[in-house]
Order: structure tokens, then sequence, then C-alpha cells
């Protein structure tokens, strides 16, 4: 009965050794591919250029491509065009991880890819490529990755840096077609005048909440973006991905469809969407393409008497940043403002205030602070009821605080549409005796 | 006799309007033709619900909005002249950025 007693105990320790072992050789396995990760290009002289292949197909590539050389409309031809064929993707984000793929896939020459940016846990829900193990990493560098691990034989470029004025030309010169998958105004429209300076194809897509559009720009003679927008937007108009929300499969399928651009113009097929645009609606499941203008004459960039000859200070022409990262607003005053600390304190003394929370209702149902709050959307501030709400708490509040001032103070996720909203709320409540504030950093810096 | 058309707004441009993209309407009826050049004030000052700057500046729409008759661009229809029929289609798309 000893003998079975030590035994059992004898095997039981050798498989706590084993699992000992297994462990060590992942996070040793873990390692390697976390070093086997290709190389970013940092700088442009680092860039190698594809050696145009004009020789026929491997028996390799034969069997891997059979199934679309078998379209008639692609056929060998095709896949020999795609296999000398580079494309550049700007952005490494929801639009490019899956048109990445499906020309990594499809075995296009030379792919790549550029990006400044690292991978955030808040990219996942929509940039399909990238792993939780990413975290941190280059974003071209990441996506690059997935694709080499799809089809090892295309030549790629993780380009780990800003795409601007002094590096755009130089960039796309060496790729035959760009994929405009950046999220801000001022990189569309430098990306739209290098296209047109380097006279390359720009197929271009875009997407917000529940909604996409696609069009192909410079090609065949069709307009350029400028054509159809000759003056930038004002900056107070254009909402991004971080603040208006996204459905990862939106993106998800513009990039798909442009992709599928991409492959009919190195092919010869040919774009369906020059002078064309698709508006795609999720919500409603519509599908529609619209028609599109020429292009103009008069076009600053494409016109017959062009004025932009070279590439210009795109952040300026815009009077925004190149990118979708948060901004933060400086308009009131340090002594107008309460800083979360402080905030906390008045909080612990219980002292009587108007809290206001002027972000969506869908954002109150994310996190709060705890103190009720009245919750005028920042779209809401000006509208009569809104400040009927704020005043009749300010007044029962006054008959508790007689001769003092009430405290009202103003919350947003961030601390930018709190300072707008304070601005307003100190003009509109000036004849009562109030104090508006605003809480600086938002929620955020109060979930930190 | 009024004119019935039909207003579309998208690409975040219904967010002026409470969310509602279709709004079908009837333009009252008035002497001279109606153009778009007319039709943008009405809109303003009867469907839009809130911030008019973001919809329009001067007496057109804002830059980055797309207007298009029957599914085209206005530019090729004569955008501010451009006279509107019974049961045309309108729509405003603001263009998208995001990505």
């Amino acid at each position: 009965m000893e003998g079975v007693e030590d035994e059992v105990k004898r095997l039981r320790q050798i498989i706590e050794d084993k699992s000992k072992e297994i462990d060590q050789l992942k996070q040793e396995l873990l390692w390697e591919r976390g070093t086997c990760l290709p190389q970013a290009i940092c700088d442009l002289e680092s860039a190698p250029i594809l050696q145009k292949d004009v020789k026929g197909l491997t028996n390799e590539e034969i069997r891997r491509y059979s199934r679309q050389l078998l379209l008639p409309e692609l056929g060998v031809k095709g896949q020999q065009a795609l296999k000398s064929s580079t494309v550049l993707i700007v952005g490494a984000g929801g639009l490019c991880c899956p048109s990445a793929i499906y020309l990594a896939a499809a075995g296009i020459g030379q792919l790549g890819i550029i990006d400044y940016d690292e991978v955030e846990i808040s990219n996942l829900h929509r940039q399909v490529l990238h792993r939780e193990s990413k975290i941190g990493v280059s974003k071209s560098v990441s996506a690059v990755a997935a694709c080499q691990e799809l089809n090892s034989s295309v030549n790629y470029v993780p380009y780990h840096l800003p795409l601007d004025s002094s590096n755009a030309l130089q960039i796309i010169q060496q790729y035959d077609l760009v994929l405009d998958a950046t999220d801000n105004v001022a990189t569309r429209y430098l990306l739209n005048d290098a296209c047109i300076l380097a006279g390359k194809p720009l197929v271009s897509g875009s997407a917000l909440r529940f909604e996409g559009q696609l069009t192909v720009y410079n090609y065949m003679g069709g307009p350029c973006y400028r054509c159809l927008y000759p003056k930038p937007p004002p900056p107070e108009t254009v909402t991004n991905c971080s603040d208006g929300g996204v459905l990862g499969v939106v993106p998800g399928i513009i990039g798909c469809l442009q992709a599928l651009e991409a492959i009919k113009i190195l092919t010869g097929q040919g774009s369906s969407y020059s002078q064309k645009m698709l508006l795609f609606d999720a919500l409603d499941g519509s599908f529609q393409t619209i028609k599109l203008r020429g292009r103009q004459p008069q076009c600053p960039v494409c016109g017959d008497n062009p004025s932009i000859t070279k590439l210009i200070d795109y952040e300026q022409f815009c009077g925004a940043k190149a990118t979708d990262k948060d901004k933060v607003l400086e308009l009131l005053k340090p002594e107008e403002r309460i800083p979360v600390k402080e905030y906390n304190t008045l909080l612990k003394e219980g002292t009587p205030h108007v809290l206001v929370d002027v972000r969506q209702p869908v954002e109150l149902d994310i996190c709060q602070l705890p103190y009720p709050c009245l919750n005028i959307p920042i779209d809401h501030v000006e509208k009569k009821q809104s400040i009927e709400k704020i005043e009749g708490q300010v007044r029962s509040l006054s008959e508790m605080r007689l001769h003092e001032k009430v405290p009202v103070i103003v919350v947003c996720r961030r601390g930018n549409d709190s300072q707008l909203a304070a601005r307003r709320f100190q003009t509109i409540l000036k004849d009562l005796n109030v104090d508006v504030k605003d809480i600086v950093g938002g929620l955020t810096a109060w979930a930190n | 006799m009024s004119i019935p058309i039909t207003l579309e707004f998208s690409g975040g441009a219904e967010l002026l309007f409470d969310r509602q993209k279709r709004h079908d309407i009837d333009l009252p009826k008035q002497e001279n033709p109606w153009r778009i050049q007319e039709l943008l004030p009405w809109i303003r000052d009867n469907i839009l619900k809130e911030r008019p700057e973001l919809f329009m500046q001067g007496n057109t729409v804002r830059p980055g909005i797309l207007v298009l008759v029957n599914d085209t661009d206005w530019e090729l229809m004569g955008e501010l002249e451009y006279n509107l029929q019974p049961n045309d289609r309108i729509i405003f798309i603001s263009t998208l950025h995001g990505g």
C-alpha cells in the first residue's frame, strides 16, 4: 500500500515539473516571436524598394492563387500584374486591417503600411489585425506581422513614422496606388495633393458610427478630393472615431471594398468608383452610389492652372492636427476650473452644488460622478429647458445658502466640452449668484 | 400648389435634425419657382433643430457637406440655381473622416 502512495507522489511531482517546463518553453516561444517581429522603417533611407519580377508564376504560386486564376477577368495576366504591383496603405487602423490582409492574400508584390502610432486596447474592436499581445507595438509592424503569417511571399514595408509634407512624395512615388485609410482631414488633403503630384490613383475610404464612404480619386480623368471639397470643413464640424464612436464592422466593410477597387485597378479591370461615391448605411443596410462632379478645371491642385505645385502645411490649411488623438482645449482660466482632487474634497465635505454633466446620455450609462447631476448634452446647453433646469436647482440651493455663491460644476469626458459649456453658462446665468467652474480633465481624470 | 419633396441627411448631418434622416416635406406655394437657394434657409428656419452654423455658411451649405439632387452631385445640376421639381430627393451628406 505504501509503495502505491509513493508512486502517486512521485508521478505528481513529475507532472508538476513537466508543467513548469511547458510554461518555461511557452515563455521562451513568446519571447522569440516578439523578437521576430518585422523591423519598422523609421527613416526613409532604410526603406527597401521592390525589385519588380516580370517572370511568370511559379508552380507554388499557381497552386496558391488557383481559385482566382480561374477567373477569366483576372487569369495569369492579372495575377502577374498583382505580383509586380506595389500598394501603399496610409493609416494602420480600421480601414487598413481588412484591406491589407486581402491585398496580401491576393498576392500583391509589395505592401507598404505607414502609421506613426502604437496599438492600444481601444483599437482592437475594429482594427482586427492587431492582437492583445501587440499592445504598445508599432501599428504598422503589427499589421505587417499579421499579413506575413498569411502570405510570406509579399514584400512588406512597415513605416513607423508620420506621413507629412516632407516625406509624402518620396514614399508615394515608390508605389503604384495608394489607399487612404487615415482618420483626419489634414492627412486626407496631404494624401490627395501628393497623389496628384505623383500621378497615383487614390482609393479613399472613411467610416464613422454606422456609416461609411468610398471613392476613387485621381483616376481616369475623375475628380480629386479638392475638386469635391475645395475648402476644408470648420474643425468644430469634424467628428473622429474617438468622439463619435464607430461599429468595428463598418470600417471592416469599407476597407474590404478599398482592397477590391485596388485589385480591379491594378489588374486593368478599372474602378467602379471614379467620379462616384459609395454611401454605406449600416443601420438601413443600404448601399447607395451617387454620381459626383468631374475633375474641376479650376481645381487648385489637379485643375488646368494649378496653384499648388508642391506640398503645403496641411495642419495650418485645415486648422486641425493630423491625428485623431484627443485635443486639449485651454479656454478657461485656471481659477475658473477645479481639479479632480479639489472636487473630491468638495464632495467629502458635502458642499451643496449643482453638477452639470454635458456628455451624451449613452456616456452617462458608462460611468458617472458619485453625485446627482443634471444631464445637459453639450448640443443642448443653449436650449431654454436646459437653462430652466439649472436655474431651478440654483434657486433651491441659494435658499439654503443665503448670500453665498452657488457653485455650478460642469463635467464632461475629458474637460474640453465642459469648458465650452461653462463659458456659455457663465454668460447665461450671470444674473444669478453663481460660480461656474469645470472639472479639469473630466471623467477621464476622475477615473485615474 | 405646394411642392412635395424628400430631404435626407446623413454622415452626421442628421444630428442637427433630431437624428431624423428622412423628412418628407411640402414646400409652400410661391410665385417664383423654388430653387435650392431658397430651400436652404427654409430648412434652417423650419426643420433644423440646432447650431445653424454647422449647416449653413453665408447663403450656401458649409464646407464639408455634399448636396445631391436625385443621387447626383448638385454641382452638375446648377447648385443653388437648381429649380426644385415635385418629388425631388435632396440629400445632404456630411463627409466622414474617420478610419
